[in-house]
């Protein structure tokens, strides 16, 4: 079942699922292509999905690579219908099945210097063909502050409405973010790194002016080239208005008390 | 040749029935505001090019009778362009005049894609053979030069617009800056040769 709106984790009543088939054929996903419908084709036959782990490492004190099996299976799957909005201005509504990343992060125990989770997509040419392409400086990279992390609305997902995650959705695990702009919450994890320093993300390093290490969802600081006060919800016609935090302010914002958003965007 | 010209006048229409066949009949996909105003904007580009490209390939093909396809294909260049701005204002945002003039101030991308539509209306306004007249045929010519800088700014438009992968807003670029080239090249030979 999916968490009630009164548990704070969960959409509104306002946020009907977007339609599976849509969440499985809009995708960026630019390892398999620069166009929203390219992953959809491209991913599922060539991205082997099993065997899988994950190597952990950086500052922390059980450094070393787990097979996702070892990793998802001692916790529990919880199911979580959340807000996704794009940076593009287009937002979905996705029934997520995961676990808290933070349960995840415990068992490496990180150290006192640890203050930022760093993330790496799988870069693999044979699987992916938009590696030849370089739009980005592959492999893919995305970054949490410590907190951010283990906060509780961070998911680490292996599925959605209720199937094991497909391809072109990050398969067999992604991150989901449901604060920030769904670039952040990185697809095909390989490796996950403890850091004393903030990480440098993808897209900030493509353009830092334009993409910041944040990027929480904030309608009132535009991106350069296009505003983000609102939003178009896949399955409807007219905008609507971008809410703040992507509509979790009461449970993240906190995390940004005295910050400058316009700054750290 | 009588044929020529409503051959290239249905030709010409066809992406447009195409999207009207997919509104109707199949799908505009995920996101359908966005296929529309991109499948627009992609064809009032290509028909800007076409118009550009019409003397030159005349001229490489020694095919005078394409010179009466200039004018047509320079007035669907401005179709196309009216559709894709339609689009944009009418179905993306929904006539938020306020939204519409913070985008035009504020985004560059959008900003030059105005200049170049404002730069195609005396251009359309004054295509009919009445107009040509009244202004005197070196006239009309000066001021048709404006469809350059127009292109040019549909293009860069496009550039600006994309996130990261430019590889289809350089094959307009590729494209313009031979047809550009090519002129820029006859003047200057001209302009030796006088």
């Amino acid at each position: 079942t999916l968490l009630a709106a009164g548990q704070g984790l969960a959409a509104t009543s306002d946020d009907a699922p977007t339609p599976f088939e849509a969440v499985t054929t809009y995708n960026n996903y630019y390892e398999f292509g620069t166009a929203k419908e390219d992953p959809a084709v491209t991913a599922p036959s060539r991205l082997k999905l099993a065997p899988w782990s994950v190597a952990v490492d950086g500052e922390c004190a059980k450094p070393g690579t787990v097979a996702l099996d070892d990793l998802i299976k001692p916790l529990k799957l919880e199911e979580r219908l959340y807000r996704m909005r794009c940076v593009e201005g287009w937002s979905m509504v996705i029934p997520w099945q995961g676990v808290p990343l933070g349960q995840v992060l415990k068992r490496f125990e990180p150290n006192s210097k640890a203050k930022y989770v760093e993330f790496t997509t799988l870069a693999d040419k044979a699987q992916m063909p938009g590696l030849r392409v370089p739009v980005l400086d592959w492999p893919y990279v995305e970054g949490l502050r410590l907190d951010e992390a283990m906060h509780p609305l961070t998911l680490l997902a292996t599925g959605l409405y209720g199937k094991d995650l497909l391809a072109q959705n990050g398969a067999p695990l992604r991150l989901v973010v449901p604060w920030k702009y769904g670039f952040k919450s990185i697809k095909s994890i390989v490796r996950i790194r403890f850091s004393e320093t903030q990480p440098v993300n993808s897209w900030q390093k493509a353009n830092s002016r334009e993409y910041g290490f944040y990027s929480n969802v904030n309608p009132e600081v535009d991106h350069p080239r296009w505003s983000q006060a609102s939003e178009r919800r896949i399955g409807e016609f007219r905008r609507r208005k971008t809410l703040m935090f992507n509509g979790y302010a009461d449970q993240v914002a906190s995390l940004y008390a005295g910050m400058d958003l316009r700054v750290n965007y | 040749m009588r044929w020529l010209k409503p051959a290239a006048f249905a030709v010409a229409l066809l992406p447009l029935a195409w999207l009207l066949w997919r509104a109707g009949f199949g799908s505009l996909g995920v996101n359908p505001v966005e296929t529309i105003n991109r499948y627009l904007g992609d064809w009032a580009l290509r028909f800007l090019l076409i118009a550009l490209a019409v003397t030159p390939v005349r001229q490489w093909t020694g095919w005078p009778a394409l010179a009466r396809l200039r004018r047509m294909t320079g007035l669907f260049a401005f179709f196309y362009v009216c559709l894709h701005l339609a689009s944009y204002v009418g179905i993306d945002l929904f006539f938020d005049w306020a939204a519409l003039w913070a985008d035009v101030v504020k985004r560059n991308y959008i900003t030059l894609g105005m200049i170049a539509v404002l730069l195609l209306v005396p251009l359309a306004l004054t295509s009919t053979n009445g107009m040509i007249r009244r202004l005197g045929g070196a006239r009309w010519r000066r001021l048709h030069l404006l469809v350059f800088p127009a292109s040019i700014l549909g293009v860069a438009h496009f550039w600006m617009m994309v996130k990261a992968d430019i590889r289809e807003p350089l094959v307009y670029a590729v494209v313009l800056s031979v047809l550009l080239g090519w002129r820029l090249w006859g003047f200057a030979r001209r302009a030796q040769r006088a």
